[in-house]
């Protein structure tokens, strides 16, 4: 009657991996980790979803994708494409699009997914931006989510230049006069990139290496730096009752937030799933095969390389000439801009450090209007870059309603401008009115002697700071068999 | 005949009052010499165009002449309602003033002041879909866009989209150049390539949209609003709903 319980198949299959690799230490100390609970931290959550979605879908599409610029004919069912000629590439994406079960589907989903990935990273970004969370000690994951940040839209960039239609050949010959116009280097990067004179023989193929193996696998890896680092420092925290900077008060990540998590898979592949399927995205048979002949007016990349896009259309014709070289135009809005863009980024931490003064560790976040200089700044960026992303669909805004394009760039040289200092204006003002009628908690230093009993003072999970995951966590470390 | 011809004077004068009102479709019912119908396409120039393009249609600074237009370019304008010019920059497709009788008058009429190119046939089921669309994409696409929808030129130039274009009008558009379009005669392409591109034309008004919603047609800039308005939105909508689920507390 006393016997033990016989072990199911799976415990003693755990049980066999753990006696080797020792896990079960790792993933109990993983799983018992306290996060906070505020809506605003999931957000991160959905652009890891999405990648999982874009790897799924893009493995799909490796399938059947052939990222050859060899001569072709398409002979599929799309009848408005019927003995057209076009490269490989094209013809096999338009036959992923017309004559493969689920293709279309597929290559919607992951375009879709391209876009709310990055979009769900910069919505993150602005989390962690306006309650400073990138403070110290957290200084290297964002540099490590900023460079995810670019590796992402290059690769998405990188992806719709596959497809080799007239868009993908408008966009490529963008990126081709970039990397000339850069002094010095240019010629070298593009025969390195290009394989000649554009658009080369070997684009498509070097890009397709770098777009289904080398980033994405760059991103995995990143990714899991970022949550390793995650764990390690534990998450940041509001102010409020119970919660001090020197502990985490929240829901352990099992079982609580891990279902929370994969409720919000699903509705993330829900809402994907829904846009892949009902709604149209990167129609390539209505573009055509590229031909580098043919330049069209209105072709405009995806959002996440729309403000580029609008900075090449702003800018004014300077001929800038240094050390005996032209330095030719498009190097301005196409290297200076992001190479500002992504420094300002990186050093955003220190320099909001230097300039405050404040160096100390901070695991309490800031309320956005406790800090009115650093939300308008951030508000202002924000407006800044709009701007140029709307002025990226210049044409289609000036045909939309019916003014000129020369106007239409006048203006949004102006608002380029005016906009985020009015808004930055603004957000200042708001800040203080709203900090004013309700003042920041305090830290709540009271608590922090109660961290290691494991349960904050309103009954929930609570973790200490000091590396200790409370008394359960430490009992079931050191305890390797159940 | 001349009661007949007073009578028919009348019949015309009234016509033209009802139809310039808006009221109705007239229809110059009675058959005529080719003189007559000159005549009355003469009339209805006299009150609707002279202002513009002169008595004798060698143009005035409000128009230009309008000696080398010819019915295509007249059967174009008149057709697609962009005469007369109401008060605007560029002339706009609009509802025909005229009624197609009247139309037909006034195309004999312009067709009859000087020389120009007579009114294109298009045989469209000659044309090869496939074909138009290289055609197409290559020679229209940079100013139509591919999907047709129309883009912007410069100066608040714009041009328009073709997909409401009637086969006819379209061969029209191609062959006499209106505006800042270039002018594609026979020797750019042959009657049966134009069948071609209009028969793509006309498929560009409905493609198929096996993805579903085509949104507009205008490419990546609505589908990044709709990435954000719908995806991003929906999403931080869930976000917010699962975080403020309550969780229950482990083992306590
Ligand atoms: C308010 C002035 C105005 C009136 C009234 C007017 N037009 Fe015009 N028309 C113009 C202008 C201006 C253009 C040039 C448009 C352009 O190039 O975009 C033009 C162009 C044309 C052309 C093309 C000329 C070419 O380049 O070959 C034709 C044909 C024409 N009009 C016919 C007519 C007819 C027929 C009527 C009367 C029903 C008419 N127009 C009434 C101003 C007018
Ligand atoms: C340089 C730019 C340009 C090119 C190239 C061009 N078009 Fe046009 N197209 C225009 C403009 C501008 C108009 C409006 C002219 C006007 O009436 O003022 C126009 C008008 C039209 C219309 C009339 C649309 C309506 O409202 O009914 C059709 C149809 C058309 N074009 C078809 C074509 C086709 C087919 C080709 C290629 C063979 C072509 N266009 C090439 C600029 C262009
Ligand atoms: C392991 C990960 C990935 C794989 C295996 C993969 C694979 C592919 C393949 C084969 C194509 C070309 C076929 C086609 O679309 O028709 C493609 C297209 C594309 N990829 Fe990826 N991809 C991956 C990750 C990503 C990521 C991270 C992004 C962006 C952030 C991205 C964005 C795109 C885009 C925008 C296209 C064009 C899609 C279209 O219009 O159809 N992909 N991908």
């Amino acid at each position: 009657m006393n016997q033990p319980r016989p072990a199911t198949r799976s415990r003693r299959l755990a049980r066999w991996v753990d006696d080797r690799l020792g896990t079960a230490y790792l993933a109990t100390k993983a799983l018992r980790k306290v996060f906070p609970d505020h809506w605003s931290f999931m957000l991160g959550e959905l652009s890891l979803y999405s990648f999982v979605i874009l790897v799924v879908t893009g493995v799909y599409l490796t399938f059947f994708f052939d990222p050859s610029q060899a001569e072709s004919t398409y002979r599929g069912s799309y009848e408005a494409m019927r003995g057209v000629e076009m490269t490989a590439a094209y013809r096999s994406a338009l036959e992923l699009s017309f004559d493969v079960r689920a293709g279309l589907v597929m290559r919607q989903i992951h375009h879709w997914a391209a876009l709310l990935f990055v979009a769900t990273m910069a919505v993150h970004m602005a989390r962690v931006f306006f309650t400073g969370a990138f403070r110290r000690p957290r200084e290297i994951n964002w540099m490590v989510g900023v460079t995810l940040l670019i590796l992402a839209v290059f690769n998405g960039f990188a992806g719709y230049s596959l497809l080799d239609d007239q868009l993908s050949g408008t966009g490529l010959r963008i990126g081709y006069s970039i990397a000339l116009s850069v002094p010095l280097v240019g010629t070298w990067l593009v025969s390195l990139l290009f394989g000649g004179e554009f658009p080369g023989p070997d684009i498509i193929e070097r890009l397709y290496v770098i777009h289904i193996l080398l980033v994405p696998a760059v991103i995995a890896a990143l990714i899991g730096v970022h949550m390793a680092i995650l764990l390690r420092q534990k998450h940041t925290q509001f102010a409020g009752p119970g919660r001090a900077e020197g502990n985490v008060v929240g829901e352990r990540v099992w079982p609580t937030y891990a279902a929370k998590g994969l409720g919000l898979f699903f509705l993330t592949t829900a809402v994907l799933a829904a846009l892949g399927g009902l709604a149209q995205i990167n129609p390539i048979w209505i573009y055509g095969p590229f031909d580098p002949a043919e330049v069209s007016a209105a072709s405009q990349p995806d959002w996440y390389m729309g403000w580029l896009d609008g900075a090449m259309r702003l800018i004014p014709p300077w001929e800038v000439r240094a050390f005996g070289y032209e330095v030719p135009n498009p190097f301005f809005p196409g290297a200076v801009l992001p190479g500002v863009t992504f420094a300002l980024l990186y050093l955003w931490p220190f320099l909001e450090a230097r300039f405050t003064g404040d160096r100390s560790e901070h695991h309490l976040l800031d309320r956005p209007r406790d800090r009115p200089v650093r939300t308008a700044m951030g508000v202002a960026t924000i407006a800044f870059y709009g701007v140029l992303f709307l002025a990226g669909g210049g044409d289609v805004l000036s045909t939309t309603f019916g003014v000129s394009v020369n106007a239409v760039f006048q203006a949004f040289r102006v608002l380029l401008f005016v906009l985020p200092a009015a808004s930055a204006w603004v957000a200042y003002r708001l800040c203080r009115d709203l900090a004013q009628r309700d003042p920041a908690p305090a830290d709540d230093g009271s608590v922090a002697m109660t961290a290691l009993a494991g349960v904050a003072e309103d009954g929930r999970d609570q973790d200490d700071r000091a590396g200790h995951d409370g008394p359960e966590a430490q009992g079931q470390a050191v305890g390797k068999h159940h | 005949m001349r009661s007949v011809r007073s009578r028919l004077g009348v019949l015309c004068l009234v016509a033209l009052f009802m139809s310039l009102a808006g009221l109705l479709p007239v229809r110059s019912a009675t058959p005529a010499t080719l003189s007559q119908m000159t005549e009355d396409g003469r009339q209805l120039y006299l009150r609707g165009c002279s202002s513009c393009h002169g008595l004798d249609g060698t143009g005035t600074p409000s128009g230009p002449s309008l000696e080398r237009s010819g019915a295509a370019s007249a059967y174009y304008y008149l057709s697609t309602g962009r005469m007369p010019l109401a008060d605007e920059a560029q002339p706009r497709r609009k509802p025909p003033a005229y009624s197609r009788a009247q139309i037909d008058l006034l195309v004999d009429y312009v067709a009859s002041l000087g020389s120009g190119p007579a009114i294109p046939e298009v045989h469209l089921e000659t044309g090869d879909l496939a074909e138009g669309g290289v055609l197409y994409r290559s020679n229209c696409g940079p100013c139509h866009t591919a999907a047709g929808i129309g883009g912007a030129l410069s100066y608040g130039r714009a041009a328009p989209s073709v997909t409401p274009a009637d086969p006819v009008e379209a061969a029209a558009a191609i062959r006499t150049g209106p505006g800042q379009m270039p002018v594609f005669g026979p020797e750019a392409l042959s009657d049966h390539e134009v069948a071609s591109i209009v028969r793509y034309i006309r498929f560009l008004e409905s493609p198929p949209t096996p993805g579903g919603a085509a949104l507009g047609g205008a490419g990546p800039i609505p589908e990044g609003f709709v990435a954000w308005i719908f995806g991003v939105g929906t999403l931080v909508l869930a976000v917010l709903w699962i975080g403020k689920l309550e969780g229950g507390h482990g083992r306590h």
